[in-house]
């Protein structure tokens, strides 16, 4: 499904929805927008072969946990179209990047641009960490590093099933650090899994700080490699090189691209707080005001009026 | 004498999947552990190796679910809760998997000490939304546990059996059931698992001892028949016993504690099993000797919950029956 807009264009105007919401709700996941709006735009404009979302465009309320008594709960798997034997698989690993989802899938055509509003709200399925009822996402990714090994397994079964979708994950590089990635990276190289594919936003941040002041795990490509994998390192904005990235041949191989990002792209003014970046809220009303106007100038937009 | 059977788990985990594609047979590392090596053998297609790496287990099994497969998982009972439990709950609890965990090992079962002992997993998993909780008792459950378990629209634990295990029962395990052994009137005995072949040992003794009770087994932990229970409490004079091969907090005994307890009953209960403490390393008779679940141990509990000597010495128990930790009826010495 390919949107009228380029992805160069999706990502500014999602920067400028998550900027809009932060300055707005003084405080969101913002640098995660900075690093992963290109990849996030490339995906669902392009990259992902998936059908029109089938939900309410205006996110239904939360309605339950599944439970026997709950058997119609709905995943928000939904707003990235049906599940076929075609169509690619997505799963959204860093669910604290939900606002940048929710803010994608407005751009992409996918959630009406009122779903927003629900975000964070009591009641609502539009939650802060992504849900599995909250639009994009179709399962709990928020203990970090089960992403990779759900996909994996879908993958499998997918293999066994002769289907010809593939199943794509998108990561974050702070989840790393979780011991599961490894093992997920084990079984997907140890039986071929050639229809599992992930793009990690490599923004080196995760909650403390800068990873390399946290936790540095060196080389990853290296790593990534050296388990068996197909792994190729990017500029995380070049959206041309997301797409020669894409097109490397992985015969046998599971492939894995390295989004080098920086967590201020777009937003340089943010710079200032670098490293503690995880999120932003603003420490007092002038710092929110100044931020305003530097980054809205940034942006390309008036100042966000709240 | 009492039938002992040869690996029940093995041909009937391999008679009901190899009837059924979807189904596929996941193994940490512990196939002819979990005795789904000859299963593995012959129907190669449906097996799937996952190496020792428990977390990526349970999430992939999450995903071999979200793409149409029943996920049956095959390792030691304590190796699918105590490291993988976030994942446990992220990817097969809350979405309600239709995912077959079958844990063996149950409690004290093995010689390889606290490591391997998964004396706590009923209390876990019993705590768990949406999870299903069943423990086997006998050969006979363990052959309905394939059927019983796959029936499940939801995750399930299953405590199994292995190797040489004695036939107790005649009918098939029913979810939600509670088998009642013996009547009477005096004292509610209520066992579970290996449990109730030790309380078999016992039990004619005691009602020669004059002793008039009321035997229960359960192999249904979640979702457990209240009701049955609450019925039959209310037929007993002098209080109940649980006895487990668990902890006695979190488990059967607590299970009844709440209950009695939510109905406001006036009833005494003593809790036999693992009281609050782990074990170490050893044979299924020295273990259950040394902690105090054995059939002797519930004589002498009995007498104190009673208040009054009986007389039994421990010769008078029909014999014990012994196995042979180096059987060949087991994958190795664990």
């Amino acid at each position: 499904m390919q949107n009228k807009l380029k992805s160069e264009e999706i990502a500014l105007r999602i920067r400028r929805r998550v900027f809009e919401h932060c300055i707005k709700n003084n405080g969101a996941y913002l640098s995660q927008a900075c690093s992963s709006a290109e990849q996030l735009a490339w995906l669902y404009n392009e990259a992902l072969n998936i059908g029109d979302s089938i939900m309410p465009s205006i996110p239904e309320n939360f309605s339950g946990v599944p439970s026997i008594d709950n058997k119609q709960y709905k995943t928000g798997a939904g707003y990235n179209g049906p599940v076929s034997n075609e169509f690619d698989r997505f799963i959204f690993a860093p669910a604290h990047y939900a606002l940048v989802a929710y803010a994608t899938l407005i751009e992409v055509g996918r959630m009406d641009p009122a779903g927003l509003l629900m975000f964070n709200k009591d009641g609502s399925s539009v939650e802060i960490i992504g849900a599995e009822h909250s639009p994009g996402m179709e399962m709990h990714n928020g203990t970090l590093g089960i992403g990779l090994s759900t996909a994996a397994g879908i993958a499998y079964g997918r293999k066994l099933n002769k289907e010809k979708g593939e199943t794509c994950v998108f990561m974050s590089d702070g989840e790393l650090q979780e011991g599961q990635i490894w093992e997920a990276l084990q079984v997907s190289v140890y039986y071929k899994l050639d229809n599992l594919w992930a793009i990690i936003d490599v923004n080196e941040q995760q909650v403390d700080g800068a990873m390399s002041e946290v936790l540095d795990i060196g080389d990853v490509r290296k790593k990534i490699n050296a388990f068996g994998a197909k792994c190729i390192e990017i500029d995380g904005h070049d959206i041309d090189a997301m797409r020669q990235a894409k097109k490397e041949p992985h015969k046998d191989q599971p492939l894995i691209i390295l989004a080098r990002t920086c967590p201020y792209k777009g937003m340089n003014y943010l710079k200032k707080r670098f490293p503690r970046l995880h999120y932003v809220r603003f420490k007092s009303e002038e710092e929110r005001n100044k931020m305003n106007i530097e980054i809205s100038k940034e942006l390309g937009i008036e100042p966000i009026e709240y | 004498m009492i039938e002992i059977v040869n690996k029940p788990y093995s041909y009937t985990f391999k008679n009901y999947a190899s009837k059924n594609e979807k189904i596929l047979c996941l193994s940490g590392d512990l196939t002819s552990s979990c005795e789904v090596d000859e299963f593995r053998d012959e129907f190669p297609n449906q097996f799937v190796s996952m190496g020792m790496a428990e977390q990526n287990m349970m999430s992939f099994a999450g995903g071999l679910s979200m793409s149409g497969y029943i996920p049956f998982i095959h390792t030691f009972g304590v190796f699918t809760y105590r490291r993988p439990y976030d994942q446990l709950l992220a990817s097969i609890a809350y979405p309600r998997r239709k995912i077959r965990i079958m844990g063996f090992l149950p409690g004290i079962t093995t010689p390889a000490g606290m490591t391997h002992q998964a004396i706590e997993d009923i209390s876990i998993m019993r705590t768990i939304p949406n999870m299903t909780v069943i423990e086997t008792g006998d050969a006979t459950e363990v052959e309905s546990i394939c059927e019983q378990a796959n029936n499940v629209d939801g995750p399930v634990y299953c405590r199994i059996l292995r190797g040489s295990v004695p036939r107790l029962f005649d009918t098939p395990l029913k979810i939600g059931d509670i088998r009642v052994l013996n009547s009477g009137t005096d004292l509610l005995l209520i066992t579970s698992g290996i449990c109730t072949e030790e309380a078999l040992r016992a039990r004619s003794v005691l009602i020669d001892a004059g002793i008039s009770i009321l035997h229960l087994h359960v192999h249904t932990f979640k979702p457990f028949n209240e009701e049955k229970i609450l019925d039959l409490l209310n037929n007993v004079k002098l209080g109940v016993i649980t006895m487990e091969n668990h902890l006695v907090n979190g488990g059967l005994g607590t299970l009844i504690a709440e209950i009695i307890s939510k109905h406001g009953l006036s009833k005494k209960l003593m809790k036999l099993g693992l009281n609050d403490t782990f074990a170490h390393g050893g044979s299924k008779q020295y273990l259950t000797k040394y902690y105090g679940f054995d059939a002797y141990a519930l004589i002498k509990s009995i007498e104190k919950f009673i208040g009054q000597p009986l007389n039994i010495e421990e010769k008078d128990l029909e014999k014990a029956r012994i196995e042979n930790v180096h059987s060949l009826s087991k994958a190795e010495a664990l």
